[in-house]
């Protein structure tokens, strides 16, 4: 449907005329598009040189999606780099491409400019081949900016969603990722997890001489801060479901491992187990309120429960086999790896003892399992032919599939949508960080910049 | 808290109804472990605390409020921890009871195995005949993998190890008393290669003495 240009002029949204922004739908505006992309690549370029965190993160996608939406994503209007930090564009459109469900067209293949609050030209966008269009603005609000955008289907001509987000400096990437995960779930239908974050544990230097540290970024690799650094190892990073509370277990006092809960929020933590043997495989439960945990106190290692308010530990199995790496599938169940057969195999329990069932039968090797946000998949390391590789299990139909390639896959987390299962891989000698789609479509490779990767443990979606 | 408002919508074009609140994303604190620092940046109170966690207090639960040392102007101090590594420091006198213990004191095992290899049988029978002589002795038994595989099941093999090895100890009449074990499962390789020889050499237990040092 054809509109009136003059419809433009009684846009809601009006332009502040002194944005460089590109502003009408005119292919003659292209030019502005080479300005505009050279003067983001120096801002990135400015952004990445003083970024306080330490850690640079490079993701690079290996392999991506066989049925990506083509989408055009315009940049935002009044999106100025003198004024603003973040291109919001470019970060929604990394973030869609990440996923693997999408193929944003490149910024020189649009056909113009068009800003939130003007229609589209929807013949035009149609030539491109795009079945969606997302346009934007970043305009003055009060002292700061908001940034709005609104998503088309252009094929129907018509608005899916559009809202308005008041930004600061700080929140600038965070509401581009929210953006993308509108866009992702109104698209898909399945909620994106473009806003949540990574905890990892880094390792720098040789063994005598190692630096570890527990690290947060954001799912996009950006903005790595340290949450601790320690001389000694630190394992096991496990998210608790509000997103706050990280368990881990760190060797820093020497003699003896011990499990801490720190919040990331308010920055204290609790050392909340710290016996004589292991202290290990920290995993929060679906409420918040346990932890399971391996204990061995003198004797083999064992699964148990630790009622974090109270204190009290209850004991899940026993025997003289290894029983490890306990994760929730609910409130009452618990998977985990034991060897009780030979090698290493895994068992689901309940979280209050009793009779443990085996649900892994290919191959001689099954640990560290995860499980997925619906607790329909667990995945896990299986090694075959001195091979460690992730491979995933759907519990209710048994199904039994392996999803990497690698020879030392290991420590898979699953992101908080169920879509993506990220996991420690080993590359060129150093431990580096691969993603992969449920169906094994979509690869991707998270390098440090400095030092080595491991031990991912994807958060869930924020309070 | 960042409000999210739909934008007035086109002329005859729907919007949705508004989203929940976005999160904001607040600054992570960072914990440091230098005693060194901690004794100049942290209240005399909690370096108490500090410091009885650090020489292994006997309480299993204690309870941190520390954030990072601060600068003049407010900001985190980040510097380089200074905690030696737990390898070193643990040289001991040759001329000390420990250092006139049996010489071989790294135990092999085979690949996700915890049993004695027999070739070590007699190591570890030496180890015990001496300790037992010598009830002041104390060792401390470190389990370690290789790297493959999953890291968690890796320290239960790695305290499965050193377990076995302890088990062989009291037979001989140690007691229990004198060994202490920890297992660092595939965290503390001697050989950072990956391959079969580098592996062999990771899948371990190191025997080591602790003269003079409290349980």
């Amino acid at each position: 449907m054809p509109v009136d240009r003059a419809t433009d002029g009684e846009s809601p949204c009006p332009r502040d005329d002194s944005n460089p922004s590109p502003a009408t739908e005119d292919i003659a505006l292209n030019t502005r598009h080479g300005f505009f992309a050279a003067s983001f690549l120096l801002m990135m370029a400015l952004a990445t040189a003083s970024a306080p965190a330490r850690a640079v993160i490079e993701i690079e996608i290996t392999q991506g999606g066989d049925n990506a939406i083509p989408i055009a994503i315009v940049p935002f209007g009044g999106n100025d780099p003198a004024s603003t930090p973040e291109d919001v564009a470019a970060i929604i459109g990394s973030d869609l491409q990440r996923s693997g469900n999408f193929s944003p067209l490149n910024r020189e293949d649009l056909v113009a400019n068009p800003v939130s609050g003007e229609r589209p030209r929807f013949a035009n966008w149609r030539l491109t081949g795009a079945d969606f269009l997302l346009v934007g603005a970043v305009r003055p609000d009060g002292d700061g900016f908001a940034v709005e955008f609104q998503l088309f289907d252009v094929l129907q001509q018509s608005l899916m969603i559009g809202y308005r987000f008041p930004v600061t400096d700080q929140t600038f990437r965070s509401v581009a990722h929210r953006i993308a995960d509108e866009v992702y779930e109104e698209i898909l239908g399945v909620p994106g997890a473009f806003n949540t974050q990574i905890a990892f544990v880094s390792v720098e230097g040789r063994v005598g001489d190692r630096t570890y540290r527990l690290e947060l970024a954001d799912a996009d690799g950006e903005g790595a801060r340290e949450m601790l650094k320690s001389p000694h190892p630190i394992l096991s990073p496990s998210w608790a479901p509000d997103g706050v509370r990280i368990a881990y277990v760190s060797f820093e006092d020497r003699t003896r491992s011990a499990i801490y809960i720190q919040d990331r929020e308010r920055g204290v933590r609790d050392k909340v187990l710290s016996k004589e043997g292991i202290n290990g495989a920290p995993s929060f439960s679906p409420d918040g309120e346990r932890l399971a945990v391996t204990l061995s106190d003198g004797t083999s290692p064992d699964i148990f429960v630790l009622d974090i308010e109270s204190g009290r530990l209850t004991r899940v199995t026993e025997g003289g086999a290894i029983d490890t790496e306990a994760v929730w599938i609910d409130d009452d169940t618990l998977v985990f790896t034991s060897d009780r057969s030979g090698g290493p195999q895994l068992y689901e329990v309940s979280s209050r003892g009793g009779r443990a069932e085996r649900i892994t039968f290919e191959g001689k090797y099954n640990a560290s399992p995860t499980v997925s946000p619906d607790g329909e998949t667990v995945a896990f390391v299986h090694g075959v032919d001195g091979r460690f590789q992730i491979a995933a299990l759907d519990r209710s139909s048994g199904f039994f599939q392996t999803l990497t390639q690698g020879t030392l896959d290991e420590s898979p987390t699953f992101s908080p949508n169920g879509q993506m299962i990220l996991y420690a891989t080993e590359k060129n000698g150093r431990g580096t960080l691969g993603a992969v789609s449920l169906d094994g479509s979509v690869v991707q490779s998270l390098t440090l910049d400095d030092g080595s990767f491991r031990e991912p443990a994807w958060s869930p979606y924020s309070r | 808290m960042v409000p999210v408002q739909p934008l007035t919508p086109l002329p005859d074009i729907p919007f949705d109804t508004p989203r929940p609140d976005i999160i904001m994303i607040d600054p992570v604190p960072t914990f440091y472990f230098s005693p060194e620092r901690s004794t100049r940046h942290l209240p005399a109170a909690l370096v108490l605390l500090v410091s009885a966690f650090l020489v292994g207090c006997g309480s299993n639960e204690i309870r941190e409020d520390i954030g990072p040392p601060l600068d003049a102007n407010g900001q985190p101090i980040v510097q380089p921890v200074t905690i030696d590594g737990p390898q070193t420091g643990l040289e001991i006198d040759p001329n000390s009871l420990a250092g006139r213990a049996p010489q071989e004191r790294v135990i092999y095992f085979d690949y996700d195995q915890s049993e004695l290899r027999t070739e070590f049988l007699d190591i570890v029978a030496q180890h015990g005949r001496y300790l037992a002589q010598n009830p002041e002795g104390r060792v401390r038994l470190e389990g370690h993998t290789d790297e493959r595989g999953a890291r968690e099941y890796n320290i239960a093999l790695g305290e499965s190890r050193a377990n076995t090895v302890s088990r062989m100890l009291q037979l001989q009449g140690v007691s229990s008393a004198q060994i202490r074990t920890i297992s660092y499962g595939e965290e503390l390789p001697v050989d950072e290669g990956h391959n079969s020889e580098a592996w062999a050499e990771n899948r371990r237990v190191n025997v080591i003495y602790e003269t003079g040092v409290a349980n």
